[in-house]
């Protein structure tokens, strides 16, 4: 059974077993829900890890912001058009240690979620991103961004004022920054509206998160036309963090409690500040030169046609 | 009465199997001879079209080239100098049928993937060339686009050469995964260092650029031109009208589109692409010269 069924079905377990007045029902009904629940984390599919991924009750870049820093001064707008709030990001301070925020916002409730286009963001969110960095780089402060997106939107707008250009302007300029870059993707990480906030010196990834070319669905309705084999193209697609670890495309792996990170999320937060504060210790200590070399090292052997 | 029938039927059959096939008469037109329009539908003779470069006597249409094609149209002749020209991808492992997909394509467009570069002369200024060709999978960018197009920015820098890429591409290359969006980071991270280094790189936009090669090294020229009418986007316009539910306006998309919205230098019709080039390789060779001290 997959996951999301699964979880379905506890849930209704539970309805039931408020419900249920005597102790064999009630004893019979635990029992269903403890092996459902053994059964359901034990064997996690690429897909159940989309779907973890993917849940509106996971952290999302807000969370991680408050829980992480403190003195968070948020900014906005990129300067040339207008606001994006599906892309966030300010200065604030990691343990006294001022740095820029940026990430993705899908946002918690509906209303937010609208607001915030799902996290998919036009250009003015990748020119606002690239802005916020430049300027951590003028202020030699290091940069830490929070992947978190289905993709850039596709939409007549966003085409209209250069989606491509603002994508490809950040991987170019990303390369060249002389301050300390930390990618961590927290839940989904879609293709180049992903890539696009993630050219780093680290790259880390939560255990259920994901991090591929494309969304399974659209992956599936381009090779087989047929989205609906998601499933399956979520499997052949390579995009957990454990494969992309294996690909030594991730540096480092959160390991997250059964049911996912949103089920018990305080020990995320205190280990994530303390992983960031020992790494910045170690970028930290090299010129802006020498990151920049070596960031640029970390992409070109990605792919070089060289056998390992 | 029915076996009658039947009996009848059988033997006419049998008449019918020994009566001398009439021969097959040949085509009057031979295939290819006439080659259609797939703008304005109208058909011409395809030697009068390949001569010249195959626009559209009729509309200007300007049709898909091949990647020996386009040098042929804009290159000196003989002048190739094919860099890492053997560079096959060693990411086919994972994706079923993708290995037999690519040796089908080997041998049927004598192309390893889906781009050619190398060092070439356009009326005798020296420069590094690169040319996607979208009948190599919809010319999508994988391992091996990715580290050509990056080798090739790494071999300019090295030479102090301009660069010029002819970009005709679906994206990234789905079946190879997150290594073909990577390489979206890697040609553009190439391209930086070359632009450091004050050298001249030329995007030039066929149709279709779109997805991630429109994301990567496409959008980023000093100088962008485009081809009459191509499809330049990062969304496809099949996923643009899915997602907003709305027929796209006449003309989304197209060179002219991105004219209009500054993202794009100037349209040149292939009559004028090999002057054009050359005059703006002339144009920058005279900077380069005093700023490098020769």
């Amino acid at each position: 059974m997959a996951l999301q069924e699964a979880e379905d079905r506890i849930r209704q377990l539970d309805i039931e077993l408020s419900r249920a007045t005597d102790t064999a029902t009630q004893r019979e009904l635990q029992q269903e829900k403890s092996q459902l629940l053994a059964q359901a984390y034990g064997s996690i599919s690429s897909f159940d890890r989309v779907y973890l991924a993917r849940k509106t009750t996971r952290p999302g870049v807000r969370d991680y912001i408050g829980r992480i820093f403190t003195d968070f001064f948020e900014m906005h707008g990129d300067r040339l058009m207008q606001d994006d709030p599906a892309v966030i990001g300010g200065i604030a301070a990691l343990d006294g240690m001022p740095v820029t925020v940026i990430g993705h916002c899908k946002g918690k409730t509906l209303d937010e979620n609208i607001k915030c286009n799902f996290g998919m963001p036009n250009p003015e969110g990748y020119r606002k991103a690239l802005r916020l960095m430049k300027q951590a780089e003028k202020f030699r402060r290091p940069i830490i961004t929070f992947i978190d997106t289905p993709g850039a939107y596709p939409g007549l707008e966003s085409e209209m004022h250069g989606q491509g250009e603002a994508i490809a302007r950040n991987l170019m300029e990303m390369g060249s920054l002389t301050v300390p870059i930390i990618t961590i993707v927290i839940g989904e990480g879609g293709s180049g509206g992903a890539l696009a906030l993630s050219v780093a010196d680290r790259i880390w990834m939560l255990e259920n998160a994901v991090y591929s070319i494309l969304s399974p669905e659209g992956f599936a309705s381009i090779l087989w036309k047929d989205s609906s084999r998601a499933r399956e193209a979520a499997e052949l697609m390579k995009l957990t963090a454990y494969d992309l670890y294996a690909r030594g495309i991730v540096d480092r792996l959160f390991g997250e409690p059964a049911g996912g990170v949103d089920s018990n999320s305080r020990s995320i937060y205190e280990r994530m500040k303390n992983a960031l504060l020992n790494e910045l210790s170690i970028l930290g200590r090299q010129n802006g030169r020498a990151l920049v070399e070596q960031r640029y090292k970390k992409y070109r052997r990605i792919g070089d046609c060289t056998s390992k | 009465m029915i076996p009658l029938f039947k009996e009848r039927r059988r033997k006419l059959t049998l008449f019918k199997a020994m009566r001398p096939k009439p021969e097959k008469l040949p085509n009057r037109i031979p295939e290819g001879l006439y080659t259609r329009c797939p703008d304005c539908k109208q058909d011409f003779v395809t030697d009068q079209i390949a001569a010249g470069f195959y626009v559209c006597p009729g509309c200007g249409y300007h049709m898909k080239l091949t990647a020996q094609g386009r040098l042929k149209l804009v290159i000196d002749k003989g002048s190739l100098r094919e860099l890492n020209a053997g560079l096959v991808t060693l990411e086919c492992l994972d994706f079923p049928g993708y290995s037999e997909k690519l040796s089908n394509l080997q041998s049927s467009t004598g192309l390893k993937d889906a781009v050619v570069t190398g060092f070439c002369t356009i009326e005798g200024h020296s420069a590094v060339i690169a040319v996607m060709d979208s009948r190599f999978m919809m010319g999508s960018m994988g391992s091996v686009v990715g580290e050509k197009i990056s080798r090739a920015f790494e071999y300019a820098t090295k030479k102090r050469l301009p660069v010029i890429i002819f970009s005709a591409s679906g994206g990234a290359r789905m079946q190879e995964g997150i290594i073909s969006l990577i390489q979206m980071a890697k040609t553009s991270n190439a391209l930086a260092r070359h632009h450091q280094a004050g050298l001249l790189y030329i995007s030039c936009l066929t149709n279709p650029t779109t997805g991630g090669v429109t994301a990567s090294f496409a959008s980023l020229g000093d100088i962008i031109i485009a081809e009459p009418r191509a499809l330049i986007g990062f969304a496809g316009p099949r996923v643009i009208e899915q997602t907003i539910h709305q027929t796209l306006p006449q003309g989304f998309q197209r060179s002219e589109f991105l004219l209009e919205h500054g993202f794009i230098d100037q349209i040149v019709e292939r009559p004028r692409l090999r002057s054009t080039l050359a005059t703006l390789l002339r144009l920058h060779s005279v900077t380069a010269q005093k700023k490098g001290g020769g």
